[in-house]
């Protein structure tokens, strides 16, 4: 395991900038994960780990080597790829050790490697297979056997899940978190699912357009997200955005929900990390995530974080454990998580509530968010 | 950090430097040959030929510079190299015409899911495996006119019937066609089965559940959406024409006396045969715009395509 | 292909079986006007001159005899020799087999590079050589024999099958790289980590896969190269032709009675070896037509 240390990196295609200088720490057995929307430029930033690709400036370390001009094979890391790139013409054990032969490495030593990380990833039974007699989940399984059995110093990961189904995906998401719990070597995790990059993560990258827009525990990420991308990023269902127009009515300072023709509610927003007298009569935009909007808070005397808001139900889309209603809050198509006995039907009207203890306000110029910025 | 060290990571350094540089150039070095020879033999040879058909070199190259003078002549002096344009355009219109209407007839009736399609198939495309010389001799037998074709029809009963494409010096461009469209039919029949197959199966039955005949199914589905086929198969029926020559050679020798010349047996004979160097030059730079004439747009929308698609 | 097409005269209603039995009809009838030049070949090959004079194009053989073969193959005569065409025969494969093994070789590797190896300008590099596959041979022939002279190989075998791997390698390299190009990128990343380098990668990983497409280009120059006739008859010596020259020049000798069943033995035994190389790997035949017909 080894630390990996990028500095303002730079990468062009052409004319085209991919990725727009970029800086990441990684530390020492340190599980990241790098998250953003297709075409971000996550893949390249990856090769350029690799060293599949050159970089146009800035600087890699991994450990305490500058390895910008070594070579992909000498830079002791290991890929997996989305596509898995297994060699079609090898059977699963020539794929295992294709890498160690290159390097010359001793032929009972191979044959003990491919054992244990078959054991290991439970492929044994496969040694003798081509891949193309391998179900998706076990071509997955050899993609990393592949790479495990070369014991490098750093994984990369480009979107290892993303071509097996659902059910399998999950399944494979943990073992490869077990997996890291166990070899603790330091990984770099690419995917575009972000509830892949919260379970899995230590720390999540989020990136757009070639910039990493913040870099930080899943937690943090999800709780005090920098900006209006990583705010509508993260969470499923996305955070709400509803654009207001800050106001003083008596004493405090807040904004107004419009839910009807008639019906509007006055949101005080006071909070000791939060004020807001800087932006009145100015345009916000308010995250709300959808479980905070619901149905189930205790109303308790004196909590000055819990407003009443009545909304007409819209649609409904039950999940199972939580109920979404859609409502318009503001001419903005609202999403509230709430308990399946209270959900209203179509066209009724709720009673809901808003936690305003968590509420992001963004500016809707920059697209940052205003107010401590942990 | 010792000076000694620093010296050594400094050395490390350039060694690996020096490596990757050599190992980017592998792949630069395995294409250089391919370059060099094309580089030569084809643009520099063109580019000689162009040279050449402004001189007035003979047997020998020769040269001087004579401008215009070989093309002058050859639009101007030379009778025949308008039989061999004119018989060129003749020979490229019907070929490809007949070419492509038998083929796509063919190519619909394969379609229909006919038993023993492996067999038609087979039968359909072996002409192009062979030889334009083999298929040359083979059909200037079958219109000899004294034992061929004239011979059977006649035996048959039809004692007046005559058949002398081959030795009419009006019409004998028209047997040349006739072998020419044997021979590539099954190829344009390959190329349109190909193209039927590759349709979007639930167009088709969409505009069957939409209750369309199967006539207007092929006359305003089917039939449209093969047009980059009917591109692709013009191009190639063209650039065959423009090449023409072992057919010829074996069919008719370009005779009687000149009248099936065409420019590709025109430049031979007179770049070869009579030792008129610069005017055969001059034929070939001709048939060399020609073609790229028709190809360089072609490529164009096609690579473009590619890129687009990709 | 996923699913066949899925229209056809159904086999339903009277008129569509009548449907049916006609398209049957035409496409039978379609075979057999493919088929009689060849059943023309072969029945007058192995007639005599008497037995042709008296019958017709289809007439049955009164007697079947293979003297014209025996003629063709041993003393017909191209121009002023009379030894047949079986040195002609040979010339054609000791030109096709290196020609066609050394620009199936290169084209590999070339096709290699364009797909898997761009560098800067490779791409520009690669349209740069595809005019190759399209240019009218006539604009290099003059060039080209000038060339040969002074390298001291006009006229021989060695010369001709030279030209052939010249101009036959746009086409091979055009072949190989559209096939490697479907190979995915990312095996040789995973093979770039794992330490192979450019030539171990194209050993282990690409080489293995290469199979059709070796069948396809190697057919595809055979069929070409054993079929030119423009080259030969430019580049070639009395004593090096190709015997499809030494057939036209049987077919052109005016010396003499006009022999039609040794033209055809001749005509098909200058045929054959590309014909059976059809009917063998028919497959890879037609891949390598259309392939190659997309661009060219
Ligand atoms: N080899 C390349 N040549 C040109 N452009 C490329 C190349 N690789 C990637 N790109 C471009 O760089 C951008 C980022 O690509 P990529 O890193 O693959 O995105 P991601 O993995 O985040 O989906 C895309 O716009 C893509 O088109
Ligand atoms: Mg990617």
């Amino acid at each position: 395991m080894a630390s990996l240390t990028i500095t303002d990196i730079r990468k062009k295609f052409g004319s085209q900038e991919v990725l727009k200088g970029i800086s990441l720490s990684i530390n020492a057995s340190e599980f990241v994960v790098l998250v953003g929307p297709s075409g971000c430029g996550k893949s390249t930033l990856l090769n350029l780990i690799a060293g599949l690709e050159t970089i146009n400036s800035g600087e890699i370390k991994i450990g305490d080597d500058v390895v910008n001009d070594v070579q992909p094979k000498d830079r002791n890391i290991a890929m997996v790829f989305q596509s898995y790139a297994l060699y079609p013409n090898m059977n699963v054990e020539k794929n295992l050790s294709f890498g160690l032969e290159t390097r010359k490495v001793p032929r009972d030593e191979i044959k003990k490697t491919v054992d244990h990380v078959a054991n290991m990833l439970q492929i044994s039974e496969l040694l003798k297979r081509k891949p193309a007699e391998l179900s998706g989940g076990q071509r997955q399984r050899v993609a990393m056997g592949r790479a495990l059995a070369r014991d490098p110093a750093i994984f990369l990961f480009d979107e290892p899940l993303s071509n097996l189904d659902a059910k399998l995906r999950v399944d494979m998401r943990t073992e490869i978190k077990m997996l890291h719990q166990r070899i603790k070597t330091t990984i770099v995790y690419v995917t575009h699912d972000q509830i892949e990059a919260m379970t899995l993560a230590d720390r999540i990258a989020i990136m757009k357009d070639g910039v990493i827009q913040q870099f930080d525990t899943p937690q943090q990420v999800y709780d005090n997200p920098s900006n209006l991308f990583v705010a509508g990023f993260i969470g499923s269902p996305s955070m709400n955005f509803i654009p207001c127009t800050v106001i003083k009515q008596n004493e405090d300072t807040g904004v107004i929900f419009k839910t009807g023709e008639e019906t509007s509610f006055f949101i005080p927003i006071k909070r000791t990390d939060l004020s807001l007298t800087e932006w009145i009569d100015k345009d916000v935009i308010i995250g709300v995530r959808p479980e905070q909007i619901a149905s189930g808070f205790h109303l308790q005397e004196g909590n000055k974080q819990i407003h009443e808001i009545m909304c007409t139900v819209q649609v409904l889309e039950p999940t199972g454990p939580d109920t979404l209603v859609f409502v318009n809050i503001n001419d903005t198509k609202v999403t509230c998580r709430v308990n399946p006995l209270d959900a209203k039907q179509p066209g009724e009207n709720m009673k809901l509530m808003v936690d305003i203890s968590k509420v992001l306000v963004f500016d809707p110029d920059t697209k940052m968010r205003i107010g401590n910025v942990a | 950090m010792g000076k000694e060290t620093s010296k050594a990571n400094d050395k490390k350094l350039r060694n690996i430097k020096f490596r990757n540089r050599l190992g980017n150039l592998i792949p630069k070095i395995m294409i250089a040959p391919t370059f060099t020879v094309s580089l030569v033999c084809v643009y520099g040879f063109i580019l000689w030929t162009i040279w050449i058909s402004f001189t007035s070199s003979k047997i020998l190259p020769k040269y001087d510079f004579v401008g215009f003078e070989q093309y002058n002549i050859l639009f101007t002096q030379e009778p025949r190299w308008w039989v061999a344009s004119l018989n060129l355009f003749i020979f490229s219109g019907l070929f490809i015409a007949i070419c492509i209407a038998l083929g796509l007839t063919l190519a619909i009736f394969i379609d229909q899911r006919l038993r023993g399609e492996g067999v038609f198939r087979t039968i359909y495309l072996y002409p192009m495996a062979l030889s334009f010389i083999v298929t040359g001799t083979a059909w200037r037998w079958i219109m000899n006119p004294s034992l061929g074709l004239e011979r059977l029809v006649q035996q048959l009963g039809f004692s007046d019937f005559t058949f002398r494409l081959l030795v009419e010096s009006n019409v004998a461009i028209y047997a040349v066609v006739i072998a020419a469209v044997w021979q590539s039919t099954g190829f344009m029949f390959a190329l349109f089965i190909a193209g039927l197959r590759g349709i979007d199966n639930s167009i088709i039955k969409a505009a069957q559940i939409d209750g369309a005949s199967l006539k207007k199914i092929y006359l305003r589905i089917i039939i449209p959406s093969l047009r980059p086929v009917f591109l692709s198969a013009v191009i190639i029926l063209l650039h065959l024409s423009i090449k023409c020559f072992d057919l010829v050679m074996a069919l008719t020798s370009g005779g009687p006396g000149y009248s099936t010349d065409m420019p590709a047996t025109f430049m031979y004979a007179f770049a070869f045969n009579r030792g008129r160097l610069a005017f055969g030059a001059a034929s070939a730079v001709i048939m060399f715009i020609t073609v790229m004439a028709i190809i360089i747009p072609y490529l164009y929308t096609e690579l473009k395509g590619t890129r687009n698609a990709r | 292909m996923p699913g066949k097409m899925n229209v056809m005269v159904g086999e339903k209603s009277p008129g569509m079986i009548a449907g049916r039995i006609i398209v049957y009809t035409l496409s039978i009838l379609a075979a057999v006007y493919f088929l009689i030049p060849f059943f023309v070949m072969v029945m007058t090959s192995v007639k005599t001159l008497e037995d042709i004079k008296s019958g017709n194009l289809i007439s049955w053989p009164r007697e079947f005899t293979l003297d014209a073969w025996i003629k063709a193959w041993d003393s017909a005569c191209t121009g002023i020799n009379c030894e047949g065409v079986k040195g002609y025969f040979f010339n054609s494969i000791l030109m096709v087999v290196p020609s066609v093994a050394i620009s199936t070789i290169i084209g590999a590797v070339n096709g290699y590079v364009f797909s898997k190896w761009r560098f800067k300008g490779s791409e520009v590099l690669f349209t740069f050589l595809l005019l190759g596959c399209f240019i009218p041979f006539q604009i290099i022939l003059l060039p080209m024999s000038g060339m040969l002279g002074w390298l001291k190989i006009s006229q021989t075998i060695f010369g001709l099958a030279l030209v052939h791997i010249i101009y036959g390698l746009s086409f091979t390299s055009l072949f190989f790289r559209n096939y490697y190009v479907a190979i995915p990128d990312e095996i040789i990343k995973a093979a770039k980590i794992d330490g192979a380098g450019f030539f171990r990668i194209f050993w282990k990983c690409i080489l293995p896969v290469s199979a059709p497409i070796f069948m396809v280009v190697i057919i595809w120059q055979t069929t070409q190269i054993w079929n030119d006739f423009l080259f030969g008859v430019a580049f070639s010596g009395s004593e090096s032709q190709p015997v499809t020259v030494a057939l036209n020049n049987i077919v052109n000798t005016t010396t003499g009675v006009k022999e039609y069943n040794v033209d055809m033995a001749a005509a098909l035994i200058a045929g054959l070896p590309t014909l059976l190389v059809y009917i063998i790997s028919g497959k890879y035949f037609l891949r390598g037509l259309t392939a190659g017909a997309v661009k060219g």
